[in-house]
């Protein structure tokens, strides 16, 4: 059984159709790259396994014990948040909420995991430090750090490096490259198709052709379409 | 000074004033807490059209007649700021324009009710007291300071329990959600409590004036402090010196409770952007 299979999927709101006939499976230490043209239903398809939205038709199904929440999420930046007064630490503990259920307190074990994963990120003497003090590329630690806080299985990444500068966005391609290798499987969202090509194990191209399979498979089949060239020069 | 401070300790004497301080004092610290929480999300404004709403409900029920009065607004007050937070992206009329759009149509509304049904001989001293609560809070009686206590220590104690979850779901609520977090119904804890905050205010601001108590205390705390531990702590602090503050003065001085509130509230707010530009030099 898969860590999560997506069957038949069908998304979509308001009943109009973004995308039909979505089918893939992710199995525990996967690298999956989503990749598509803006507006082909990428974040639509994130929110979908995420459950924030449901499916016109089809469904999502996760295996090996995977609650749904427990999939650790790196959402885009929201214009609330870049004046928002809260402290590293603030921040990364509430990552831990998933698990509280209605307790209100964070016990030491959730304090702690806290403490690890700011350290994992390599941003300690980050923790006292107000949010929106941090340049773009410092906030993505953070808010991976809290992603890690409420999974230690999965991780969903929304553009997680769009705005950042190119020594930046390396470094954290890079640090989300070593959870990879740590054993958290990864999704990604991302418009950067050569560093899709460079990290990922599995592809899925999503738009008018639908295209799912490994790496290898993808640069094979040439359906790369709309980057393809860019793409395959640099490889 | 001390010719001063006998002159209050003389006002103590009296019931009302000792209401009408522990009133002021409690319903400041609750809307200082909740409205960093609204500033943040974006709801600066919602407090300005729920106390339009509880004016709209308060002159329907002087109208009908009700001697408690709070049947009706309460309830009225409730449900209007739950379908006001739930304006989310979906609805066809957009947030800032739902909240214009009740809040002016209440206004009127109760306005021309009040004119129309009024029996009081004195129409538009009615009114200029529901919208600046000039007087009523002076005027309450020992069932009001219970029942305002009680509900004050409800509000207190529910955002002190659920502080975490309030935290993680104005600062990311897609994220709360995604990791199981119920984020709908931490929203609809928000905003009843805002509605039972904003029908309490009125007795001390009026229904013109709430906004402030809600805005004026978390922006101040926002120049000053960077986490959000700080900025709550210190705008519930901050709140209920300016109302203590500006009591004592509207006693002493026969000012108006309500705007002399508000007033202290914009000095403090003043002085907190003052040591912020410093600090931050």
């Amino acid at each position: 059984m898969a860590l999560l299979t997506a069957h038949n999927l069908k998304l979509g709101y308001e009943g109009k159709t973004v995308v039909d006939g979505l089918k893939f499976t992710v199995n525990s230490g996967d690298y999956l790259c989503i990749v598509g043209e803006n507006g082909s239903g990428k974040t639509t398809l994130m929110k979908t396994i995420l459950h924030l939205n449901t499916p016109l038709s089809g469904k999502i199904e996760t295996g090996e014990g995977l609650k749904s929440s427990e999939i650790g999420y790196l959402p885009q930046q929201t214009e609330v948040q870049r004046d928002f007064p809260a402290s590293v630490w603030e921040i990364v503990l509430s990552g831990n909420l998933g698990h509280c259920g209605l307790r209100p307190f964070y016990t030491k074990k959730e304090k702690a995991a806290a403490k690890d994963s700011i350290e994992k990120m390599g941003i300690t003497e980050l923790s006292k430090r107000c949010y929106r003090e941090l340049s773009g590329g410092q906030q993505q630690r953070v808010l991976l750090a809290r992603a890690l806080c409420a999974t230690t299985k999965m991780l969903l990444l929304d553009e997680p490096v769009s705005g950042l500068d190119p020594s930046v966005t390396a470094e954290m391609y890079d640090l989300i490259y070593k959870l990879n290798k740590d054993g958290i499987t990864v999704i990604m969202i991302s418009h950067d198709i050569d560093a899709a090509l460079k990290y990922a194990t599995h592809i899925l191209q999503i738009g008018k052709d639908i295209f799912f399979g490994t790496r290898d498979e993808y640069l094979k089949s040439g359906a790369p379409g709309l980057f393809s060239q860019k793409g395959e020069e640099k490889l | 000074m001390s010719e001063m401070l006998s002159e209050i300790a003389h006002y103590f004497e009296y019931p009302f004033v000792r209401y009408a301080m522990i009133v002021g004092v409690l319903i400041a610290l609750c809307s200082s807490l909740l409205g960093v929480t609204l500033v943040l999300k974006r709801f600066s404004f919602i407090g300005d059209g729920l106390s339009h709403v509880a004016f709209g409900a308060l002159a329907v029920a002087a109208a009908v007649g009700l001697t408690d009065e709070m049947i009706i607004v309460l309830p009225v007050t409730v449900i209007s700021a739950v379908l006001l937070l739930r304006t989310g992206k979906n609805t066809k009329i957009k947030g800032d324009a739902a909240i214009a759009m009740i809040s002016v149509g209440a206004l009127a509304l109760g306005y021309l009710v009040m004119n129309v049904f009024s029996t009081s001989s004195n129409v538009s001293g009615d009114v200029c007291s529901t919208l600046f609560g000039s007087t009523s809070i002076l005027t309450l009686s020992r069932a009001e300071v219970w029942l305002c206590a009680a509900l004050s220590a409800i509000v207190i104690l529910l955002f002190i329990l659920f502080y975490n979850k309030i935290f993680a779901v104005t600062f990311d609520e897609s994220f709360a959600r995604a990791t199981g977090v119920r984020a709908g119904a931490y929203n609809l804890l928000i905003a009843v409590i805002t509605a039972v905050i904003i029908v309490l205010a009125m007795n001390l601001v009026g229904s013109l004036l709430i906004s402030a108590l809600v805005i004026f205390p978390a922006l101040s705390a926002m120049r000053l402090f960077k986490s959000f531990r700080p900025v709550v702590i210190f705008s519930a602090a901050i709140s209920v010196i300016c109302a203590a503050a500006g009591i004592l003065i509207s006693v002493l001085a026969g000012t108006p409770v309500g705007s002399t509130v508000v007033a202290a509230d914009i000095v403090a707010f003043g002085i907190c952007c003052i040591l912020g530009a410093v600090r931050s030099r």
